[in-house]
C-alpha cells in the first residue's frame, strides 16, 4: 500500500518561504532593502550617528552651504538652515518621524483593515452592507485634504496624525481582505472545515486569512510609501509634527524662501523622501513579484 | 443492527433564477450502524445536495425545505447551528469531492489535523505539553492508520508536499481522527487514478471493519458500489428510484434507469457488444410536474407513467420507484 517514492519526503518548505527566496534572489530589490535597513537604522540609532543636535540653532552658521562648496563646513557636510541647524542631523532625525508614522499607520490600517474586511466577505448580508458603504464613501473622498481636514479638527501632533492617516488608509486592506476573502471562501478546504465542524471565527483565522495574506502584506508595503509622502505633506503645510522636530516635510518648506540662493536646505531632505519611498515602492514590486505565482517560475 | 440515520422524505430547494429548483425531492433513507450505503447517480441527480442537507451545509440560495434527518435518536433539523456543528466533525465526518483542493495549503497536515480534535475531543488532557504530545500521538496513529510513511516527520510537511491519493487518505485520516458514527465520503476518488481508487476505497472498508462506523459511499460508479457497500441507492432527478441490498440490484436491478446504468458499463464479458447509452438528457429540474421523471428517457414508459410514483416494494429489502416492475426488460 505505501509507495517507495513518497517515502523520500521533499525538503519541508511551505509556500511562504519559498516566494521569499523568490524575494531574496532580486538583486534590485535586496539593494532597496538595504536602502530601507540604512533608514531604519538611521532613525533607530540618531542619538548616536548624528553629528550635531538637530535643534541647535545658531545663527552664524545661517544658511551654511555643504562641505564641498565654497564656505562649507565639514563639520556640518550638508550644511545648514536658516536657524543654522545641521541639516544632516536633522535629516537622522527626521527619519524617525517618516518611518515611525509610515509603519504606525499601516499596523494600524492594516489590522483594521483585514477585521473588516474578513468580517465583510466571510459572514456577508448586512455587516458586508455596512463596511462596503462605509469604504465607498471614505474612498469618495481625497486623501489629503480629508487628513489635512482631521488635522485641523485634532490639532497638530504625532498620534492625530497617525490617526489622521489610518483613518482613511485602513479602506485599502479592507477591500483587498474582502476580495480575496470573497473567493477563498468558496474554495474547497473551507467547505471541508466547515464539514469538519469548524465556526466562523475558526474559519475566518485559521482557513481564509493564511492563505490571503501574501497579497495584503504587498498591499501595504506599497502603501507605506504613500503614508510616508502623505505625512511628509501634512508637514510641509505646517499641519503635521510641530517645530522644532524635524520632520523632511517641515524641512522641505523651511527651505522653499531660499531655493535660489540655499538649495541644499530643501534639496537634501527631499532627497531622502525621494530615495525611502523609491526603496520601499522597489522592493514592494519585488515583493508582489515573488508572492504572486503568476510571476514565479 | 440499529439505525444510525434516517432521513424521511427530504426536500431541498434552490431558489435561482430560472425558478425553483427542487435538488431533493422527497428522499427517504436510512443507514444502520456499521454498515455501507452507497448512493448512485449521475450528476444532478441530487446525491451530494442529499448529504449536504443532512450535514447541515447546503449553500445558499439553497434551503431544506421539508423532511426530517434523525440521527442517533435526533432530529438534525431542529438542532441550533452551534449544535450542529459540535456534531459534524465528531459524530458525522464528510470529505469533500476534490481531493486536490480540499485541504489548506497555507497550514501543515498537523495543524490541520490537530484543529478537529482541539475543535471537538473532551477526552485530551488538560496541561497544555500532554495535550500536545495527545494530539501528536493521534495524528502519528491516523497518519499510520491511511498509510501515510513516517507520518512523524510527514505531519509538519505541507498539502503541496504530498501527491494527491495521499492527500485523499490525509483527508480521510482527518475526518476520522474524532472517530465519527458516520463517515460520508463524497466521490472519494474522482481525482485519483485507478489504482490508487482502489487503494483508498480498500482503505475505507478497512478502516470502516476496524472502527465500525457507518459510511455512505457517494459516486456515480456502479463497479465501486459492487464492490464495497453492503446496499445500494439510486438516484434520479432529485429522487431515490431504486434502492436494496448490493447484490440484489446489481444482479437484478428492477428500474429501467438502474438498468440503463449497468448496460452502460464497459464490461469483458460482453466484449465486441455495443455499450448501450441512457438516451436523452436529466429533465430539467425546473417546474418538474408530478410524474415519474424517468418517463422522457425509458424505454417501457407508457401513458399511464405519467402520474406520480411512489416507491413500490420489489422484493426482500427492495424498493423501486416505478409503475411497471412486473415486466421483463
Amino acid at each position: 500500500m505505501t509507495d517507495a517514492s513518497l517515502a523520500a519526503a521533499p525538503s519541508a518548505e511551505s509556500l511562504f518561504r519559498r516566494n521569499l527566496r523568490d524575494f531574496s534572489r532580486n538583486r534590485l530589490a535586496m539593494a532597496s532593502l538595504t536602502v530601507i535597513l540604512i533608514f531604519v537604522l538611521m532613525a533607530v540609532a540618531a542619538p548616536l550617528i548624528a553629528p550635531q543636535d538637530p535643534n541647535e540653532t545658531d545663527l552664524f552658521r545661517r544658511l551654511q552651504p555643504p562641505g564641498w562648496v565654497d564656505g562649507g563646513d565639514w563639520r556640518f557636510p550638508l550644511g545648514c538652515d536658516a536657524l543654522g541647524r545641521d541639516i544632516l542631523s536633522r535629516i537622522i532625525y527626521g527619519a524617525r518621524i517618516s518611518i515611525f508614522i509610515g509603519a504606525a499607520v499601516i499596523v494600524l490600517a492594516t489590522g483594521v483593515g483585514i477585521l473588516a474586511g474578513l468580517a465583510a466577505g466571510y459572514l456577508r448580508g448586512w455587516v458586508d452592507v455596512v463596511i462596503s458603504r462605509v469604504v465607498d464613501i471614505l474612498l469618495g473622498f481625497p486623501y489629503l485634504i480629508f487628513a489635512i481636514g482631521l488635522m485641523a479638527m485634532m490639532g497638530p501632533g504625532l498620534l492625530n496624525i497617525v490617526l489622521a492617516l489610518a483613518y482613511k488608509e485602513w479602506v485599502i486592506p479592507c477591500r483587498v481582505v474582502r476580495g480575496e476573502t470573497l473567493a477563498v471562501r468558496e474554495l474547497e478546504y473551507v467547505e471541508a472545515a466547515r464539514a469538519l465542524g469548524a465556526g466562523p471565527r475558526h474559519i475566518m483565522w485559521r482557513e481564509i486569512l493564511p492563505n490571503i495574506l501574501s497579497p495584503v502584506i504587498v498591499v501595504s508595503t506599497i502603501r507605506m510609501a504613500h503614508v510616508i509622502i502623505l505625512e511628509a505633506s501634512l508637514s510641509f503645510l505646517g499641519l503635521g509634527v510641530q517645530p522644532p522636530t524635524a520632520s523632511w516635510g517641515s524641512m522641505v518648506s523651511d527651505g522653499r524662501a531660499f531655493i535660489l540662493e540655499a538649495w541644499w536646505v530643501s534639496t537634501f531632505p527631499g532627497l531622502a523622501i525621494l530615495l525611502l519611498v523609491l526603496a520601499i515602492n522597489v522592493a514592494s514590486q519585488a515583493l508582489r513579484d515573488a508572492f504572486d505565482p503568476r510571476f514565479s517560475e | 443492527m440499529t439505525v444510525l440515520l434516517e432521513v424521511t422524505s427530504l426536500r431541498t430547494e434552490f431558489a435561482t433564477r430560472a425558478g425553483l429548483v427542487r435538488a431533493v425531492d422527497g428522499v427517504s433513507l436510512q443507514v444502520r450502524r456499521g454498515e455501507c450505503l452507497g448512493v448512485v447517480g449521475e450528476s444532478g441527480s441530487g446525491k451530494s445536495v442529499t448529504f449536504a442537507s443532512v450535514m447541515g451545509l447546503v449553500r445558499s440560495p439553497g434551503k431544506v425545505v421539508a423532511g426530517t434527518i434523525f440521527f442517533d435518536g435526533r432530529d438534525l433539523r431542529q438542532l441550533s447551528p452551534e449544535e450542529m456543528r459540535a456534531i459534524r466533525g465528531r459524530d458525522i465526518a464528510m470529505t469533500m469531492q476534490d481531493a486536490l483542493t480540499a485541504l489548506n495549503p497555507a497550514l501543515s497536515v498537523g495543524e490541520q489535523m490537530a484543529e478537529v480534535m482541539v475543535a471537538h475531543d473532551e477526552t485530551l488532557p488538560a496541561g497544555r505539553a500532554a495535550r500536545r504530545a495527545a494530539i501528536r500521538e493521534r495524528s502519528v496513529e491516523m497518519l499510520g492508520l491511511v498509510g501515510i510513511p513516517s507520518p512523524d516527520t510527514r505531519l509538519r510537511q505541507y498539502p503541496h508536499e504530498f501527491s494527491g491519493g495521499m492527500r485523499q487518505r490525509i483527508m480521510i485520516a482527518i475526518a476520522l481522527t474524532c472517530r465519527p458514527k458516520l463517515l460520508i465520503t463524497d466521490e472519494p476518488t474522482t481525482a485519483l487514478d485507478v489504482t490508487i481508487q482502489a487503494q483508498v476505497l480498500e482503505l475505507i472498508s478497512d478502516i470502516r471493519a476496524r472502527l465500525g462506523m457507518a459510511v455512505v459511499l457517494i459516486t456515480h460508479d456502479l463497479g465501486v458500489v459492487a464492490e464495497h457497500c453492503d446496499r445500494v441507492m439510486v438516484m434520479y432527478a432529485g429522487q431515490v428510484v431504486e434502492e436494496g441490498p448490493t447484490s440484489a440490484v446489481i444482479g437484478q436491478p428492477r428500474h429501467p434507469y438502474t438498468r440503463g446504468l449497468l448496460a452502460s458499463i464497459p464490461r469483458p464479458a460482453l466484449r465486441g457488444h455495443r455499450i448501450e447509452p441512457i438516451m436523452g438528457q436529466v429533465p430539467d429540474l425546473v417546474g418538474l410536474p408530478p410524474q415519474c421523471r424517468f418517463h422522457s428517457r425509458c424505454p417501457l414508459a407508457r401513458p399511464e407513467c405519467l402520474v406520480e410514483v411512489p416507491m413500490l416494494p420489489a422484493g426482500p429489502g427492495r424498493q423501486a420507484r416505478c409503475l411497471r416492475l412486473e415486466e421483463p426488460a
